[in-house]
């Protein structure tokens, strides 16, 4: 065995050009593969990051009606859902692995906000005094919500860093006045998220949900929605997960409690946001994409499986008159069968080693010519290389059954 | 007896007809024999060494090899018995160009499943015994062809077979290395070797203890038909 490996070596070497030109189709299908998958595992852990590694551990809970989110912007308000009170939220912190919870009315495009005459586009949130602890934000300047904002029904307003500048022209926000729905409010301070992990856009979809956050976040007292919107708004419920693996079963846990105590009959219903299903989602996506790729360096290899097995015939041809006078001293058929199976194995087993060379070099020119991340999946390789010498044996099988059948006394008479 | 053939016709198809190369051949071998059949090109003495070599199977007739019986044995028998009981010597030596003389000389053992430290010290032997034994490493382009020839016949003897098979051993040599080869076929037999040959050349056959005559696939001469 170890001899038929090692006179195989020999052989693909002693035939170098031969033997590359043979691997090339194997070595680009590989290749592709490889840096395919690179960076299919680099995006879906940067997504990973983005969506679930931020430290946060925040779920999001929101009203939905017929699977989709209820829309309170459009819509009339749902009946037979009651508000979230304090005493709801202090039950949910009850539930097994929520560490914190917090209710806030929420418009992803809010309108009638506007400073002097500049209109803005973003979102709105009315908060309770959870809110920021819940979602990790940290005070730049100014100041939060105080009770007395709360009990006061003062209408103040903190805003992003972003709108800071999208909104004021970079000028300080603290201290100006800006109206909502023509009701004036004063912007008292200016937060910002803690994130740990900068999003990086890889594709459309990271796209939206970026810029859904990034056209900013205006934050106002939850008791000043009523003046501004509508009374009675269900709203939407944040629970922050005591760890990242407990954010799945903490938001179903919290929705379905909601959903229980606060809505009556079936039509709504609290549904979490599960962002490791996001994540998932988004991987599946981008994918897809990539599955036709995956299918291209397929045909990849199956051209250089059929490269092999021509070679290999053309090998089998040239060396007739070995194989005739090794049948015809002892060797039996399946040593022959052997030696043919090897030599092509080792053939695409230094063609997949080769592309998946190729491949991880690949991905990282790419990613730095193009910024797309990237992550090396060893079972991936290990996978690549094992299929490529599967192919070798496959597609070496007709020529070596051809050369085992080899009848001697032919053989040996072939010039 | 190491082996023995009775009525052995070989046919072969021509168009509609057929072609009878080889007709009743009787032939047998005893140990020590040393014997050359002798005949014209086309006579038919290729076709009935392929069928003593077990390479071919005889259309009808009995070969017994030993004990065996040619006819029963599966493909896999044969491989064993060629490797084992057989030793080859073709006219155009038939070494693999890219092994040394001494991986030449150890193939056979290599089928036979000899451990590589045994295999090397009996090829070393086997040339020794053929006078090689300063070309051990020299690969086929590196030796002359009288030498290449008798790095054949070290193959051959390496796993001590019942009888040496030589076809036309000195077609392809000049004169003198013809000579070293039949001389080295002479010690071989003083040693106990059994030698069957085959030639068209009477000078070549007379080193033989036992000329036999094929022509037209008929077999005379010898004691055995007497
Ligand atoms: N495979 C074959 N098919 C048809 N005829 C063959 C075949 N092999 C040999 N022959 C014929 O058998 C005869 C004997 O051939 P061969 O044994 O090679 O003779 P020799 O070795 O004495 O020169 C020749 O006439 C040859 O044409
Ligand atoms: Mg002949």
């Amino acid at each position: 065995m170890f001899e038929n490996i090692g006179l195989a070596f020999q052989g693909v070497w002693s035939h170098k050009l031969r033997s590359f030109l043979t691997m090339l189709g194997i070595i680009i299908g590989i290749a592709a593969i490889i840096t395919i998958v690179s960076t299919i595992k680099g995006t879906n852990e940067q997504i990973k990051k983005n969506l679930i590694g931020s430290g946060t551990n925040t779920v999001q809970i929101s009203l939905n009606r017929d699977g989709n989110e209820y829309d309170l912007q459009w819509s009339a308000l749902p009946e037979g859902v009651r508000t979230v009170t304090e005493e709801d939220l202090s039950e949910l912190r009850k539930l097994e692995g929520v560490k914190e919870a917090s209710a806030y009315r929420y418009r992803s495009y809010a309108d009638g906000i506007f400073y002097g005459n500049t209109a803005y586009s973003g979102a709105l949130y009315g908060i309770d005094s959870h809110y920021f602890a819940a979602n990790n934000y940290i005070i730049n300047s100014g100041r939060g919500f105080t009770a007395d904002d709360y009990t006061k029904y003062r209408k103040t307003a903190i805003v992003e860093s972003t709108v800071a500048s999208s909104l004021f022209n970079g000028e300080d926000p603290v201290g100006r006045t800006i109206e909502i729905m023509s009701e004036p409010y004063t912007v008292v301070g200016v937060v910002s998220q803690v994130v740990v992990n900068e999003p990086v856009i890889n594709n459309l979809q990271d796209y939206y949900m970026y810029s859904a956050e990034s056209g900013g976040t205006i934050f106002i007292p939850d008791v000043c929605w009523d003046i501004s919107y509508r009374y009675d708004e269900p709203q939407r419920v944040v629970i922050r997960a005591k760890t990242t693996d407990e954010m799945a079963t903490a938001g179903k846990a919290a929705a379905d409690w909601l959903s229980e105590n606060l809505i009556q009959g079936n039509t709504y219903a609290y549904k979490a946001s599960d962002l490791l299903e996001q994540a998932s989602n988004l991987q599946s996506l981008s994918q897809t994409t990539n599955n036709q790729l995956i299918w291209i360096a397929g045909i990849s290899l199956l051209v250089g499986g059929i490269g092999v097995m021509n070679i290999m015939l053309v090998s089998v041809t040239e060396r007739t008159r070995e194989i005739g006078l090794k049948i015809a001293i002892g060797a039996r058929g399946r040593r022959i069968l052997w030696q043919f199976l090897t030599e092509a194995a080792v053939l695409t087993l230094m063609g997949g080693l080769l592309g998946v060379g190729a491949g991880i070099g690949l991905a990282y020119m790419l990613s730095n010519v193009m910024g797309t991340p990237v992550a090396i999946s060893i079972p991936a390789c290990v996978i690549a290389v094992a299929f490529s010498t599967l192919i070798g044996i496959i597609f070496g099988l007709v020529p070596a059954v051809k050369a085992s059948r080899l009848n001697p006394i032919e053989a040996l008479r072939h010039e | 007896m190491i082996l023995s053939m009775t009525d052995i016709c070989k046919d072969y198809p021509m168009g509609k007809s057929v072609t009878q190369v080889l007709k009743n051949v009787n032939l047998s071998v005893s140990e020590g024999d040393y014997i050359a059949i002798m005949g014209p090109s086309g006579s038919g003495k290729t076709t009935l060494m392929n069928i003593i070599g077990c390479l071919d199977v005889p259309t009808s007739g009995e070969y017994l090899f030993g004990e065996k019986d040619i006819k029963k044995c599966k493909k896999k028998q044969l491989a064993d018995l060629r490797n084992k009981k057989i030793g080859f010597v073709f006219q155009s030596f038939n070494l693999l160009p890219k092994l040394t003389a001494l991986d030449n000389v150890a193939l056979p053992l290599l089928y036979g499943g000899v451990r590589r430290s045994e295999r090397r010290r009996r090829a070393k032997e086997a040339l020794e015994r053929v006078g090689l034994a300063d070309r051990v490493d020299y690969r086929p382009d590196q030796l002359s062809g009288g030498q290449c020839q008798r790095v054949a016949i070290a193959r051959a003897i390496v796993g001590n077979p019942d009888v040496i098979l030589a076809d036309e051993p000195t077609g392809a040599l000049d004169s003198q290395s013809g000579a070293q080869v039949m001389d080295l076929f002479h010690t071989l037999h003083e040693q106990g070797a059994t030698i069957l040959m085959i030639t068209h050349d009477r000078n070549v056959a007379e080193h033989a203890e036992t000329i036999m005559h094929i022509k037209d696939g008929v077999l005379t001469g010898g004691d055995q038909d007497e």
